[in-house]
């Protein structure tokens, strides 16, 4: 810190002709190369290792086999199946969690923009999920509540006189998706409701004033007002969700089959469980390809309001 | 006046937010709760609610040498690469704040796209770097990939907070006669150190959490807590208060961080697009 701010401020004193010249004026190279230059090499080095090894015939078992593959890599990729399923499995993860916390995280934000008592506490208790390391998440649904014998609605349903439904056998995807709901809904309704504090109270007392219902402050001043707040929850929501992993590692292992499988498990499994790097790179520069039509659209929406 | 009228209107609305609150609270209060049970009342049908607590389960993990390595492996990656990222993340953001040049916005966008890169797209070429480096379970491997994934993050919201500091408060002490270390210490740091310690908070949580590198990188001597436990979702018997007192220990810090840093915590998260 102390050699970040002497060599700025060192540099208008050296050169006082310069003061008022924005940003021109000082040298800000050293305070910014030490970021840039391991920004730049995070992002190339693995990038062209990547794409360089998705041409190339190589299994980490047998170093025998190696040399180019050409497009093999991608075509056995693409007349595989669990490519395809694995997809899939992930845009309904993505957008299945996104829709179902968006639509709740904005009903809920509005709901928690009404003063009550104990709002502090109230929301404390709704965003705590979101701090809870998601292998510990995987496990307490998995295991204490959903567990088809000892789980707490197991026990429920048996009360009842129902027969216990085993979770994580019958419904997979479902019940993953159940466990990141509840992971991201705090997200999302933190956001939201962040986004809502900073709304101007008067413009509400004045349409309550003119007699609007609830429903119609919600669906013609809030909704609007959060509009950007939504796109960027959305977006990073979709970055974090595409790369889901603890949550299947610790429950379904993928399975059952292919049931759970999305893409980042695929490329796993394919890398680090089958040792084909080729493969798994393949799949690897599918996936960056898929994320960066994601952060295109992301960095756009929050380049067009920053403010240097 | 506006606040009273508003609670007459809904009184709905609280009770909505409450039971909302206590539903999405419940599967960590149970988690708790279990903790304090015995292995056979854990599991028991129907479910305890009162019960004798028993500690047995916390200083079964204790006593498991293991628990306090794993627990010391988070909190040395965690800080570690913490105090990286704030020293080469502080610099940097107070240059683009404080200086900005017509190439800021350009720069802080790709930091910004960096961060967008996913983690799986790159875990071959990475995974097969730190086994050659030899870094293959070591906590080392784990600072540095926690410094470069959260560096994006760190600068955004260091930015985003020199950004709106008075900038001319440090020419006005220099015209007042303070020299360059009286300016540091008593004009400059006071001023900056918040958003340090909110961005460094930020940092510590996403560290903490992390669990792809984590599962992927260790194996033994330096897993951290995410990693240790993932390794209960192999079941052998009954140990779900174990795991549930395990869990508690692992998550209780973080927890009471991130009740702490709630605002901060959006602007950071969001990239400074909502504050």
């Amino acid at each position: 810190m102390s050699t970040a701010a002497s060599a700025t401020m060192g540099g208008p004193r050296a050169k006082p002709g310069k003061k008022k010249a924005i940003g021109g004026g000082v040298n800000t190279m050293p305070l910014l190369a030490p970021a840039v230059g391991l920004l730049l090499i995070w992002m190339i080095v693995p990038l062209a290792m990547t794409l360089f090894f998705a041409f190339r015939r190589y299994n980490l078992l047998n170093p025998m086999i190696h040399g180019w593959a050409g497009f093999n890599n991608f075509k056995y990729l693409f007349e595989d199946p669990a490519l395809l399923h694995s997809l899939l499995v992930s845009v309904i993860l993505v957008v299945g969690v996104i829709a179902i916390t968006i639509i709740l995280g904005s009903i809920l934000a509005a709901i928690f923009n009404q003063p009550f008592p104990g709002q502090g506490v109230a929301r404390v208790l709704m965003i705590s999920p979101f701090f809870v390391m998601p292998t510990v998440s995987a496990l307490v649904w998995k295991n204490l509540l959903m567990h088809p014998v000892s789980g707490l609605f197991a026990a429920f349903a048996r009360m009842l006189g129902f027969q216990p439904i085993d979770w994580f056998g019958s419904f997979p995807l479902s019940s993953i998706m159940l466990i990141l709901c509840w992971e991201w809904l705090p997200y999302a309704f933190l956001i939201l409701f962040t986004a809502l504090q900073s709304m101007d109270e008067e413009q509400l007392e004045a349409a309550r004033l003119d007699g609007a219902t609830a429903y119609n402050i919600f669906v013609s001043i809030q909704l609007p007002h959060m509009a950007r707040a939504i796109s960027v929850t959305i977006m990073i929501e979709m970055i974090f969700l595409l790369s889901v992993f603890a949550e299947i590692y610790v429950t379904t292992a993928g399975g059952p089959g292919f049931a759970t499988t999305n893409l980042t498990f695929l490329i796993y499994q394919r890398a680090l469980l089958a040792f084909n790097v080729g493969g798994a790179s393949a799949a690897g520069v599918i996936a960056i390809i898929l994320a960066n039509i994601v952060s295109a659209f992301l960095t756009r929406s929050v380049g067009k309001r920053l403010e240097i | 006046m506006s606040h009273s009228v508003a609670k007459q209107r809904h009184p709905v609305a609280g009770i909505i937010a409450w039971v909302v609150a206590l539903v999405m609270f419940f599967p960590i209060a149970w988690m708790a709760l279990a903790s304090f049970k015995t292995e056979v009342e854990a599991v028991q049908t129907p479910p305890l609610l009162f019960f004798m607590p028993t500690l047995e389960n916390y200083r079964a993990i204790f006593s498991e040498a293991n628990y306090l390595l794993f627990a010391g492996n988070s909190v040395g990656i965690a800080v570690g690469a913490t105090l990286l990222t704030l020293i080469i993340s502080v610099p940097a953001a107070f240059a683009m704040a404080f200086y900005p040049s017509p190439r800021t916005r350009g720069l802080l966008l790709w930091m910004l796209s960096t961060k967008m890169l996913p983690a799986v797209g790159v875990l071959v070429p990475i995974y097969l770097l730190v086994r050659d480096a030899g870094l293959l379970d070591s906590r080392t491997a784990l600072i540095v990939i926690n410094t470069l994934s959260n560096m994006p993050i760190a600068i955004w919201m260091l930015f985003t907070f020199f950004r709106d500091l008075p900038k001319d408060i440090i020419e006005a002490s220099r015209i007042d006669g303070a020299n360059l270390r009286q300016v540091l210490v008593h004009v400059l740091l006071p001023l900056v150190m918040p958003g340090i310690a909110s961005t460094g908070l930020l940092c510590i949580i996403l560290c903490w959490n992390e669990a792809f590198w984590s599962l992927n990188l260790t194996a033994h001597n330096a897993a951290p807590l995410t990693a240790f436990i993932a390794s209960f979702s192999a079941p052998q018997g009954l140990f779900w208060a174990k795991l549930s007192a395990a869990s508690v220990l692992a998550i209780a810090p973080i927890l009471i961080f991130g009740w702490f840093s709630q605002k901060q915590l959006v602007s950071g998260l969001t990239f400074g697009a909502v504050k």
